[in-house]
C-alpha cells in the first residue's frame, strides 16, 4: 500500500503564462520516456527481480509518481487560464478539441500513452539495463525541455527532476553490480 | 572527467543553416562512479532537498543550449 503526502516533492513555480511550455512538458507526462511509463515499468518489474533489488524498484517507482504529479502541476498551471486564442497560439488546439484544458496522457505530438512504451522481460539484467536507458532518456528529455524553455522558475524544478534521473540511473547501475557480485557464490577449488 | 564533452563535426559549404561548429553532449558524474563509496561528503538536508541529491559527487548542473545575447554566447 501507499501513503500519500499532500505536497509536491519539489515546489513547482511558473513565472509566465506560456501554454506552449505545457506542450513540451506533456512529453514527460504521457510520452515513452515519461514519468508514467517509468512508474509503471518499475512497479511491474519488481515482482520478478531478485530480492536484493525489489525495494529499489519499489522506491524509485513510487518516486516517479511524485514526479508525474510535479509535471501535472506544471501543465495545469500553464493551461488552466489559457484563452482559446492562447491555446491556438501554443499549438494546443488539437488537445483542446478533445480534452479542453484537462490533462491527458499523451506525448508532445499528441500520440496517446501506450503500454508498449515499457517492457518487462523477466531477465533481471535485461530489465535493469532497460531501466538505466530509460533514466538516461528521461534525463535527455529534461535537457531538451530546459533548452526550449526560458522560464527560470520552471527550469529550476526541471533541473531538480533531471538530477533525480541521474541518481536513479546510478542506483540501477549499482543494482546491476549487486546482481553480478560473486561474493555469495559457492567456490569449489 | 564528468560534465560535458564536445566534438567538431564536418561542416559542408552547402549546409543550409548557420553551422554549429562544436557540438556537445552531457556526461554526468554517475557514468564514472561505479558502486558508490562509503562515507562520501554529504550536503546538509536542506541543501540536498534543493539539489535533488544528498551527494555532491552526484550533482550535475545543466546549463541549457547556449543562447546568443548581444552577439555573445550565453549560458544563462
Amino acid at each position: 500500500m501507499w501513503t500519500y503526502e499532500k505536497k509536491l516533492q519539489y515546489p513547482v513555480k511558473v513565472s509566465e503564462c506560456n501554454p506552449k511550455l505545457a506542450k513540451y512538458l506533456i512529453e514527460q507526462y504521457g510520452g515513452a520516456d515519461g514519468e508514467l511509463a517509468a512508474a509503471l515499468r518499475y512497479l511491474n518489474q519488481r515482482y520478478t527481480i531478485p530480492d536484493k533489488v525489489v525495494g529499489l524498484l519499489t522506491d524509485i517507482g513510487t518516486e516517479e509518481f511524485a514526479h508525474l504529479e510535479m509535471i501535472a502541476a506544471m501543465v495545469y498551471k500553464l493551461t488552466k487560464d489559457a484563452t482559446p486564442d492562447q491555446i491556438k497560439e501554443a499549438g494546443l488546439e488539437g488537445h483542446y478539441t478533445n480534452h479542453g484544458v484537462s490533462l491527458f496522457y499523451h506525448n508532445t505530438a499528441g500520440k496517446p500513452f501506450e503500454v508498449q512504451h515499457i517492457q518487462s522481460k523477466g531477465d533481471p539484467i535485461a530489465d535493469l539495463y532497460e531501466d538505466i536507458a530509460a533514466e538516461e532518456k528521461a534525463r535527455a528529455t529534461y535537457q531538451w525541455i530546459i533548452d526550449l524553455s526560458d522560464d527560470p522558475d520552471l527550469n529550476d524544478s526541471l533541473a531538480f527532476l533531471r538530477e533525480r534521473e541521474i541518481v536513479h540511473s546510478q542506483r540501477f547501475r549499482e543494482a546491476v553490480e549487486l546482481l553480478k557480485d560473486e561474493r555469495d557464490r559457492q567456490k569449489i577449488f | 572527467m564528468s560534465g560535458s564533452k564536445s566534438y567538431k563535426p564536418y561542416v559542408s559549404p552547402n549546409d543550409p543553416c548557420d553551422p554549429i561548429k562544436e557540438k556537445s553532449y552531457q556526461t554526468p558524474p554517475h557514468l564514472y562512479m561505479g558502486l558508490q563509496k562509503k562515507d562520501l561528503e554529504q550536503y546538509s538536508p536542506e541543501e540536498a532537498l534543493k539539489k535533488g541529491t544528498l551527494w555532491p559527487a552526484l550533482f550535475d548542473s545543466y546549463k541549457g543550449f547556449p543562447r546568443k545575447t548581444d552577439g555573445k554566447e550565453s549560458n544563462r
